[in-house]
């Protein structure tokens, strides 16, 4: 006799989404880090550094990250470290969300009028405080929503653990419906808990992005 | 560790990924070729005179690009039998991929139409041309030059997405790799040698677009 869907099944899945929650923290909290590293490599101004970070950047928006992910997964399991799934995926994800962070940044900073480099320049700032309190501020105003558009994409993105087999919302939807024989119930409820989780960022974002139009109409 | 990689296996199945690769291509062609049927009647839909069709449109677009894809397609799975579509799984990841893929289409054709301005099409009657004429070198060309990065570049993720609906084990590269994985379980070389293998095909694709619009738009604009 399978159980029905009802308060264990929906506690269940509220774990889930805790640990779609936390991967995307993690993920996200990491590849903010290492993201800006990769758009201060790709800006430095050394031709061969950019290429390579050029080359970084190219592989992880060329490939799917289904794939990227089965690729640390494993690759990590060779190495002979004994990993938590959750370290392994989030591993996984912060570097996805490096490459990708990082190419937005890299928009974001030059996008920043040369005049300011310039002016920090003959203030004669040297190239950290030039970044830091010149070039770094303005970037972040411009970035952000395409930052909240990445983190959007970041919360969908979790749920491709649920392939490798890391119970997280989509993984935990799978097996209630297993048990449950309500699929449609279970993935619409899962589906809503994604979007909950979702919906408020895109409107901020959009909402952030039509004022940033603006602004820089006038 | 005394794991040594053996690429050998990628050797031995590469007739079975190739074919993997022209499923993939396919699978995106088809979801592609939805997503634009789904896209053009949304945008007709969306600026409607009927208010609930519009709210359907942006209900729907709404609910496609803040859920996981992975989501979308279970739900599919399970719900297109329910209405008497009862497929196989390459065809319910078209139907998925052209659902997703049409939610983004509608927002993209959408900024195309709007770049028009109004001006524009006046200015072409001014000029003595047809209504014919006026919608194909003044809004549809235009339009279509318009859109077409957001529009190669959507049909490039949509390509990647693709391998997802390996979860349905729809015939696709993941799919075919996820078999000779368990075959073989070789998991990392077979892995690490499809991801090259999506690279391979993201830049065939970018490198065909570029060609594309090398030959078709590149007239000047003022």
């Amino acid at each position: 006799m399978a159980p029905h869907f009802g308060l264990p099944e929906f506690g269940f899945l509220l774990r889930g989404l805790q640990w779609t929650m936390l991967l995307t923290l993690v993920a996200f909290a990491g590849g903010c880090t290492a993201g800006l590293a990769v758009a201060l490599l790709r800006t430095c101004g050394h031709k061969g550094v950019e290429w390579i970070v050029r080359i970084y950047i190219g592989i992880f928006q060329g490939t799917p990250l289904l794939l990227q992910l089965f690729v640390v997964y494993y690759g990590l399991a060779l190495t002979g470290l004994k990993l938590e799934a959750f370290v392994a995926v989030a591993i996984g994800f912060t570097v996805n969300a490096s490459a990708f962070l990082g190419e937005i940044w890299r928009g974001a900073i030059q996008a920043v009028p040369r005049g300011q480099t310039e002016a920090a320049m003959a203030l004669g700032l040297h190239y950290s405080s030039r970044m830091r309190d010149v070039v770094l501020p303005q970037a972040t105003r411009i970035s952000l929503p395409a930052t909240i558009g990445y983190l959007v994409q970041l919360i969908k993105g979790t749920s491709l653990a649920a392939i490798v087999g890391f119970i997280e919302l989509a993984r935990a939807g799978q097996i209630v419906s297993n048990q449950t024989f309500q699929p449609l119930l279970v993935f619409g409820v899962v589906g809503a808990m994604y979007f909950i989780l979702c919906w408020p960022l895109s409107w901020w974002g959009s909402r952030m992005e039509a004022r940033l139009a603006l602004a820089s109409q006038r | 560790m005394g794991y040594t990689l053996d690429f050998s296996v990628v050797w031995h199945a590469m007739p079975a990924l190739l074919w993997g690769c022209v499923g993939t291509l396919g699978l995106a062609l088809a979801g592609m070729t939805l997503a634009m049927i789904i896209g053009v009647a949304g945008v007709a839909a969306r600026d409607s005179k009927a208010a609930w069709l519009r709210a359907l449109v942006i209900g729907f677009v709404e609910i496609v690009r803040n859920t996981p894809f992975l989501v979308q397609i279970f739900f599919l799975f399970f719900a297109l039998p329910l209405i008497g579509l009862k497929l196989n799984p390459t065809a319910t990841a078209v139907i998925a991929l052209g659902v997703n893929g049409g939610a983004y289409a509608i927002e993209i054709i959408r900024g195309g139409v709007q770049s028009i301005h109004k001006g524009q099409l006046e200015a072409g009657y001014a000029l003595g041309l047809h209504k014919g004429q006026v919608f194909r070198f003044i809004v549809l060309k235009p339009a279509l030059r318009a859109i077409y990065p957001s529009l190669t570049g959507q049909f490039i993720m949509l390509t990647l997405t693709s391998s997802i609906c390996s979860a349905v084990s729809a015939y696709e590269l993941t799919s075919v790799a996820q078999r000779i994985e368990s075959d073989t379980f070789r998991s990392f070389e077979v892995y690490f040698f499809v991801t090259f293998l999506y690279l391979a095909i993201s830049w065939l694709l970018m490198l065909s677009f570029a060609v594309i619009s090398h030959r078709f738009f590149s007239y000047p604009t003022r």
